[in-house]
């Protein structure tokens, strides 16, 4: 007894704050490294937004007029509803790769390697893929164009032409996402209840009513981060404008994050507070799905522990 | 399972399927087989107008040439060098604050951890121009160490998300057990939960290279020079120069994508359980 006490009492400071202090010691480099990189910069870009700021040259405080300027702005209009159309149709990932992963979760020969290789898209850099859809959109003898021109008589020139060419980048960017919802819904799909699809089975649920009744309750986790990563990959959708047309033809395919990257850092100029403001929009639009991703996330977290 | 099992239907039925596969497999990768095939095109295939039948013969020349004739070789190896000490770099990191965050309960643990959640869906161009200032004055503009350093830092928000959640499934009573033996707490990092972890690096280590091998925004953003690109903002660049040269766009492509390619069907399982984390409850 005696001897545990004189023993408790030699402790080090160390040895008895050791609890406390360790998470702190093992967090501060990466905390460090996230503050710096991440956190801060999301403060700096605000306050930049309110200057005149080419990147060299002194900032020159301006107050809002970055903001008003964004108002008038055409180009920063047809970007916004860009944005816009983007979300919409990203969506439809979510119920094309639930089509495909439902195709998909059979148990025959070889499925393993079709499930792999359907996934494949969404392996392949961006780039890769803007120059594959480049080459199956390409005027003249793009496969795409002599499709419609077989049909039609006429080829559609998709990427040169201001009404179909955000469509075409869309389309080139679902290819990557539906492969990344399917393999979402694949995993869910192997961990629904096998019990409860059967006594649905017995009760003579079949087809799209035990999918909707049955199924898809149980792949809600599944459906939640699809659409999550959905939300995110549109409103990211820089790689594919930038690659596939460079905001053209005529700006029509200008999303907020291409423009903004043209305003500040590209040949047409280096205006940095504006482009800022056009982030911190970008930044608002995010805010508003993450706030609520991030509070479903917190209202499971406390519902477990 | 859903849906019904094929081989519980008719022969006709497990038939069709059998058919069916192949062939949407080869619509669905249609993009990807028209490049592969343009890539050993010859180009005077392309002069005369044969872009779509068998190419004349195959012209692996088209791969040497992008090779001898383009900086693609740099590209590639600027590549690894912005890759690799990002995998590494990151997985050091949060090996860390997942550990931190996995086991010990303290206050603002929760706060600290959503903070990194949060991070991870922020739109790049609010920390664009901070970002570049930021690499500019501490010397690494234009340098693939600079790449790789803001590269760490906003991964660690992601693998610290899968870390914490690796870590705080694992058993608490084998930690518990190890304090009251007086294992220092380093120790139990370092002995006990670290190679339990091994599953989670492999898995995170994969995804990781992959995300950082395509990434083309902040390639853009902070390397300007062949010197220091890595391949996707060179293939951007190289693209300009190919104008309607497709034979040796594609092979480009393809030299481009296979790296983070190959790693998938390697590690293939890793991949997926990385990337379905939170899929399944």
């Amino acid at each position: 007894m005696s001897m545990s006490s004189t023993n408790r009492q030699s402790r080090t400071w160390w040895q008895k704050n050791q609890q406390t202090l360790t998470p702190w010691l093992f967090l501060t480099p990466g905390l460090l490294m996230f503050a710096v990189y991440v956190v801060w910069p999301i403060f700096a870009s605000f306050q930049i937004s309110f200057y005149d700021y080419d990147g060299l040259s002194t900032k020159e405080y301006i107050g809002t007029a970055n903001y008003s300027e964004l108002w008038s702005d055409r180009a920063f209009k047809t970007s916004l509803y860009n944005n816009v159309i983007w979300l919409v149709l990203y969506m439809l990932a979510v119920p094309l790769g639930l089509m495909i992963a439902i195709f998909l979760n059979q148990t025959v020969r070889g499925i393993r390697i079709y499930k792999s290789l359907f996934f494949f898209p969404f392996v392949i850099s961006q780039v890769v893929v803007g120059l594959m859809f480049a080459w199956f959109y390409a005027p003249n003898f793009g496969l795409l164009y002599k499709v419609i021109e077989f049909f039609t008589g006429k080829g559609i020139a998709i990427l040169a032409s201001p009404h179909y060419a955000t469509y075409g980048i869309i389309a080139a960017g679902l290819w990557p996402q539906i492969a990344y919802v399917m393999i979402l819904y694949l995993t869910g799909l192997n961990n629904v209840s096998p019990d409860q699809v059967e006594a649905a089975r017995l009760d003579g649920a079949k087809g799209f009513k035990m999918l909707w009744y049955v199924i898809l309750p149980q792949l809600r986790p599944a459906t939640f981060i699809a659409v999550v990563v959905t939300v995110i990959g549109a409103l990211r959708s820089f790689d594919l404008v930038s690659i596939m047309t460079n905001g053209g033809p005529f700006g029509s395919t200008r999303v907020l994050s291409y423009y903004m990257y043209e305003q500040a850092l590209s040949e047409y100029g280096f205006r940095m507070g504006y482009g800022a403001a056009i982030a911190v929009v970008l930044f608002g639009i995010m805010m508003f799905f993450i706030s609520g991703f991030v509070w479903k996330m917190i209202r499971d977290e406390r519902g477990m522990s | 399972m859903f849906p019904r099992p094929i081989e519980k239907s008719g022969p006709a039925a497990r038939v069709m399927y059998q058919i069916a596969l192949p062939v949407a497999l080869f619509i669905w990768l249609f993009p990807l087989l028209g490049v592969a095939v343009t890539s050993v095109r010859p180009s005077s295939d392309l002069a005369s107008g044969n872009y779509f039948g068998m190419p004349s013969y195959f012209a692996w020349e088209n791969y040497v040439s992008i090779f001898t004739d383009s900086p693609i070789g740099r590209y590639i190896f600027n590549s690894f060098k912005v890759t690799i000490p990002t995998v590494i770099g990151t997985l050091a990191l949060s090996c860390l604050t997942g550990f931190a965050l996995g086991i010990y309960k303290f206050k603002g643990n929760l706060l600290i951890f959503f903070m990194f959640v949060a991070g991870n869906f922020v739109p790049f161009q609010i920390l664009m121009v901070p970002v570049r200032d930021l690499t500019y004055s501490l010397g690494m503009y234009n340098t693939t160490m600079g790449l790789a350093m803001f590269h760490i830092a906003f991964q660690t928000g992601f693998c610290t998300l899968f870390m914490r959640n690796f870590i705080s499934a694992l058993p608490k009573e084998l930690i518990e057990a190890a304090r009251v033996e007086g294992v220092k707490e380093w120790q139990i990092f370092w002995h006990i939960v670290l190679p339990l972890m091994r599953p989670a690096i492999a898995a995170l280590a994969v995804l990781i290279f992959t995300f950082i091998w395509n990434d083309f925004f902040w390639a853009t953003v902070l390397t300007t020079s062949a010197s220091t690109q890595p391949v996707t903002a060179g293939l951007s660049s190289l693209n300009g120069q190919w104008v309607a040269a497709w034979h040796l766009v594609s092979a480009g492509s393809i030299i481009a994508a296979l790296p983070p390619v190959l790693m998938f069907f390697m590690m293939q399982k890793h991949f997926i359980a990385g990337l379905t984390l939170g899929a399944v409850k």
